[in-house]
């Protein structure tokens, strides 16, 4: 997909909670190796919803743009803390954008944010809107003691896309999504965890949609991985990313600045666009950037931006929180994460 | 006094919760939290719904260990009377700070949190707290 109107980031916000807890933690209470340094926990108060807020808040001061010129609030998420009230509705209401708007919820596994963010440019493309908010964020839930207990982090990245080019910080230029029906991880209806196929979740999952979105990309655009100054992939963990960037051949030093899964752990429908603001942060004007997420059930959206002469004249407060850690231990972080269930 | 569960409680008090719209006293210029028709500073009426600057600095504080139904788990936290920039004040729960490292005078901002669930599978009620500034 080309995007043949103008449409792009006019603003964007990151949050990550300020807790933590290190692998060797967890290691020292379910014994096997962790993949990521240390990952985010939410404070007992957050939720998906929350942090979704946060980040969107950020998003609309960074743009300058007023609440009731907001057209679209599109909330990705697999972890809402309602199973049936959406979660879209109270981020609009505390932002002050209500009642007319578009606002709803996605879910796609990881994948939800990247997709909201494709949905959300259309509408403003179209000329339907003129900003919209792209959020995704999440709570990740994992069984204790599972795989994914060791990486399931918390987080959430809000975009607010608007179709006014004196505005924008970056510019979206091309989209490409890559979906099939792939059964590599679930939740039943009633079940507080996902359930996931293991190795499986790797080859003919993760890199089969993350490879194939990207190259789609690049094939559809005509351009190639040196085109690029950064990549970000989904990162569950920091080995996957890295060995996706080497199966398309970006180098290390592009794919580096947005892989953050070492420090904050797998947030899922947050992961690659906590790095994309991450990215932006730091980026310099006419710098290309590629953005690919993956969810699992399975897909991938890849997404192209050049960022404009404005970029880095307003940043996130991403460095700050990252930089503020409070450590928990396993105990603590069961009863954060409600793992504890005490009435 | 019994409290009850009721969504359409949590729905009216929600707006006033969720953002820190307080009013502006058109002659006097004082700012408070939550809006309301008088001011209390000069007694003129018809103050005007503005929202509040996000940032301010603990007034002062309390450290909760019995809470309330529907805050249970979550003791011992605190309580604190916020003066924001401008001058409005605030009572509103701090979090993501230990009650032990709370200091009169440090500088907090607003943030957007989960209140309490009136049941576990009742209302999730959400609103305003601070957290220190980072
Ligand atoms: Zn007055």
């Amino acid at each position: 997909m080309k995007f043949t109107a103008t449409v792009g980031v006019a603003g964007y916000g990151a949050y990550v909670p300020a807790f933590r807890i290190k692998g060797e933690e967890i290691s020292r209470v379910w014994g096997d190796a962790a993949p990521v340094r240390e990952k985010s926990v939410p404070g007992p108060d957050e939720d998906s919803l929350t942090m979704a807020y946060e980040a969107a808040r950020e998003a609309l001061e960074m743009a300058g743009v007023r609440p009731e010129e907001v057209g679209a609030v599109l909330v990705g998420s697999e972890s809402p803390p309602y199973a049936v009230k959406p979660s879209a509705t109270v981020v609009a209401e505390a932002l002050g954008v209500t009642p007319r708007v578009v606002a709803a919820d996605l879910e796609f596994a990881c994948r939800a944010g990247t997709t909201a963010m494709i949905l959300v440019a259309g509408l403003v493309a179209s000329g339907a809107i003129r900003h919209g908010l792209a959020i995704g964020a999440d709570n990740a839930q994992a069984r204790p003691g599972d795989e994914l207990d060791y990486t399931a982090g918390a987080g959430a990245a809000a975009f607010l896309l608007s179709g006014d080019r004196s505005r924008l910080l970056a510019v979206l230029e091309h989209a490409y999504s890559f979906v099939t029906d792939t059964p590599d991880f679930w939740r039943r209806e009633g079940e507080s965890f996902p359930r996931h196929a293991h190795r499986f979740t790797g080859e003919p999952a993760y890199f089969r949609h993350v490879v194939s979105a990207a190259r789609g990309l690049m094939e559809e655009a005509g351009l190639k991985p040196s085109d690029f100054d950064y990549v970000v992939f989904h990162q569950p963990n920091v080995r996957f990313p890295l060995r996706a960037a080497q199966l398309l051949g970006f180098r290390e030093e592009q794919v580096k600045l947005g892989l953050l899964a070492g420090e904050i752990g797998n947030t899922y429908a947050a992961a690659s666009l906590i790095g994309l603001a991450r990215v932006l942060d730091h980026a310099k004007p006419g710098q290309r950037i590629l953005v690919v997420s993956f969810g699992s059930g399975a897909g991938s959206d890849a997404i192209s931006l050049v960022t404009t002469e404005v970029v880095g004249s307003r940043k996130s407060s991403l460095e700050r929180l990252l930089a503020r850690r409070a450590y928990v231990d396993y105990a603590l972080y069961a009863k954060q994460k409600a793992l504890l269930r005490v009435a | 006094m019994v409290w009850v569960e009721s969504a359409p409680r949590a729905w009216r008090e929600g707006t006033r919760r969720y953002r820190l719209i307080g009013g502006k006293c058109p002659s006097c210029g004082g700012l408070v939290y939550p809006h309301r028709q008088v001011c209390p500073y000069c007694g003129r009426e018809g103050l005007e719904a503005v929202a509040l600057p996000r940032r301010g600095r603990v007034v002062t504080y309390a450290v909760v260990r019995n809470p309330p139904r529907g805050f249970e788990g979550r003791e011992p936290y605190v309580i604190a009377v916020v003066e924001l920039e401008g001058g409005a004040r605030v009572l509103a729960q701090l979090t993501d700070v230990r009650p032990e490292d709370v200091r009169v005078g440090m500088e907090v901002e607003a943030v957007f949190r989960r209140y309490r669930e009136q049941s576990p599978s009742g209302v999730i009620e959400y609103g305003v707290k601070f957290r220190p500034a980072i």
